[in-house]
């Protein structure tokens, strides 16, 4: 058998929040679509027609609101359980193409197309699009390399090149006009090369694709990291990233949420952090991992800079590593009293649960009570398949209380038009 | 087609989803009687999968969405106000098919006429106009309509 080169294509959703909207509204037809972020704060993704009007991504809606609606800007809150249901379906029209797959986040996949040199990709990239579009109704880009970081590069100039009609090839494309687009492309388009390293290479006159492949590797090592000369490296088409095609286990779980209004109380706070609690230990017994350590984590709003600030973030190591959510929910309630100051207005809380490790890995002591471990154990398993079927937060921690008036606010929610029976499309027959 | 992983080999057929081509999911009833030392259930060998309405109404599901009917210009095709319409993007809507389509604005379920150099959409009903689409409406085929259910209260 002989080995082939290896092909990776990343497949990516073209405005992927706005675009599911639009999918179900035929009003929003022509109009343009921001989407808000969680308390409908910022925005954090654009129609077509939004992007040509100018409104920046992340931009916090309070400060545009006015002069776009003058506009006609049609601006939503996030509907997660439209997007999530969407990514899915993407995701399954995407695993016809390959035997490989790797998710990398909800509008993103990359797929491995080594062994398929028998085809013309860039034909083949047409058949992909063509197929989400037809089935799921969404557009998409992809770009075709012979390695992630290129393929990430390959899918932007897909993007935002119409002559590539969506799909960039790159091993395609002339050596003459592959240098002319990184030649005129900026560093910080590749994947792994945020602000601070973008500003560090513009000091040393690295300011295109170009001057970075073909930066000396070993120069790239020493003066900023190994992670950046693997950049250069798979830049120049040597693929250093494999798919990950399962999720490797996450080292921390953080759930953290803005308050809809301001939160005063220490009982409040509690409750927000109990219910957050809650969703990690969750989170972490699915992954059948303990934690042994417990962050919590509260803050006021620092975009109201007259109202006095405050922000406070403290960890605490326990004892014995736990997936309990009553043990969890204690501790976290023992340093939240800690940290809480009165007379506060309080806009966020958030707590993370680290150092992770496999359940039962930890040796018992002096102070463990294997029978009551166990009858926890138990309790914890029947509290999360009792969630799982009822729906979350059935059954709660009483710490994480009842009322919950802290939940997120969305105000502009579309219908969940794909996961809830009372809220489907209407198809007029008239 | 040697040398060729057999995936590859049936992806490279151009117009044949591979959702087509594999069966689907099928669950096996692994242990479904504990072993005894008792006679066996006579009927185990004949364990078969229950019957699922989904695999009746749905023939593609990544692709099938579900819209409510609201409205009585359909009736002569069966289909109802509040009935609920299987949609399956996957098809390629033709002449006679029943159809949801975004005309102006609006959602609406129609049988599609598409006939020579005419377009319309046509109700079942006579008491609504055919709708037919020249240049200056905004016409989308969304979906094509395979089934439709409905709840009986009892």
């Amino acid at each position: 058998m002989h080995t082939s080169t290896p092909t990776v294509a990343l497949v990516d959703c073209n405005n992927f929040y706005a675009s599911c909207e639009k999918l179900f509204a035929p009003k929003l037809a022509s109009r343009p679509v921001v989407v808000l972020s969680n308390n409908d704060g910022c925005v954090v993704a654009r129609s077509a027609e939004a992007k040509a009007l100018g409104i920046a991504m992340g931009v916090p809606w309070f400060k545009i609101a006015e002069q776009a609606l003058q506009h006609g800007v049609v601006a939503l809150s996030s509907n997660y359980a439209l997007y999530a249901d969407m990514s899915n379906r993407v995701v399954d029209v995407l695993s016809g193409f390959t035997p490989e797959l790797e998710v990398y986040s909800i509008d993103e996949s990359f797929l491995n197309l080594s062994g398929f040199a028998h085809l013309d990709l860039a034909a083949y990239g047409q058949q992909i699009r063509q197929r989400v579009a037809r089935w799921v109704g969404l557009p998409v880009c992809v770009g075709i390399a012979p390695t992630k970081t290129l393929a990430k590069l390959a899918n932007h100039f897909a993007k935002k090149r119409p002559i590539f009609d969506g799909v960039c090839h790159l091993d395609r494309l002339d050596e003459t006009t592959r240098k002319q687009l990184f030649s005129e492309t900026a560093v910080n388009e590749v994947w792994g090369v945020g602000g601070r390293i973008t500003a560090r290479l513009a000091e040393l006159g690295i300011e295109t694709v170009e001057v970075l492949r073909t930066a000396d590797p070993e120069w790239i090592r020493q003066h900023f990291s190994v992670v950046l000369e693997r950049t250069v490296r798979e830049l120049n088409g040597t693929a250093c990233l494999a798919l990950e095609t399962i999720a490797p286990p996450k080292k921390q779980i953080m759930a953290s949420r803005s308050f809809g209004s301001a939160v005063f109380h220490l009982i409040e706070l509690r409750e927000a952090i109990a219910h957050h609690i809650s969703r990690a230990a969750e989170k972490l017994r699915a992954q059948g991992a303990e934690a042994g350590a417990v962050t919590v984590m509260i803050r006021t709003n620092p975009f109201k800079p007259t109202d006095p600030q405050y922000q406070r973030s403290v960890t605490v190591p326990l004892a014995h590593p736990t997936a309990d959510t009553l043990e969890l929910v204690e501790t976290a309630a023992a340093v939240l009293k800690r940290i809480y100051r009165p007379g506060l207005a309080y806009h966020k809380a958030g707590v993370m649960l680290s150092e992770l490790q496999p359940a039962g890995a930890r040796q018992c002591d002096l102070f463990d009570h294997p029978t009551q471990d166990a009858r926890r154990h138990a309790t914890m398993q029947a509290m999360d398949a009792i969630n799982q079927k009822w729906g979350r937060g059935t059954l709660r921690a009483a710490a994480a209380g009842r009322a919950q008036g802290w939940q997120m606010r969305r105000e502009r929610l579309s219908p969940a038009y794909t996961t809830s029976w009372a809220e489907l499309p209407i198809a007029l027959a008239r | 087609m040697t040398g060729q992983p057999l995936s590859s080999a049936l992806l490279a057929q151009p117009d044949l989803p591979w959702a087509a081509l594999d069966p689907p999911p099928v669950l096996i009833p692994l242990g479904m009687t504990p072993v005894s030392a008792g006679f066996p259930s006579p009927a185990e060998d004949y364990a078969d999968r229950r019957l699922d309405i989904n695999d009746y109404l749905v023939r593609n599901p990544v692709s099938t969405f579900f819209f409510t009917v609201r409205g009585n210009s359909m009736q002569d095709a069966d289909i109802d106000d509040g009935d609920i319409l299987v949609v399956d993007r996957s098809i390629e809507p033709a002449h006679g098919h029943i159809v949801v389509a975004f005309v102006n604005g609006e959602r609406l379920v129609k049988r599609l006429h598409r006939q020579r150099n005419t377009v319309a959409l046509l109700a079942a009903n006579p008491a609504y106009p055919p709708l037919e689409l020249r240049d200056g409406n905004a016409l989308e085929i969304w979906g094509v309509v395979v089934g439709k259910f409905k709840r009986i209260p009892a």
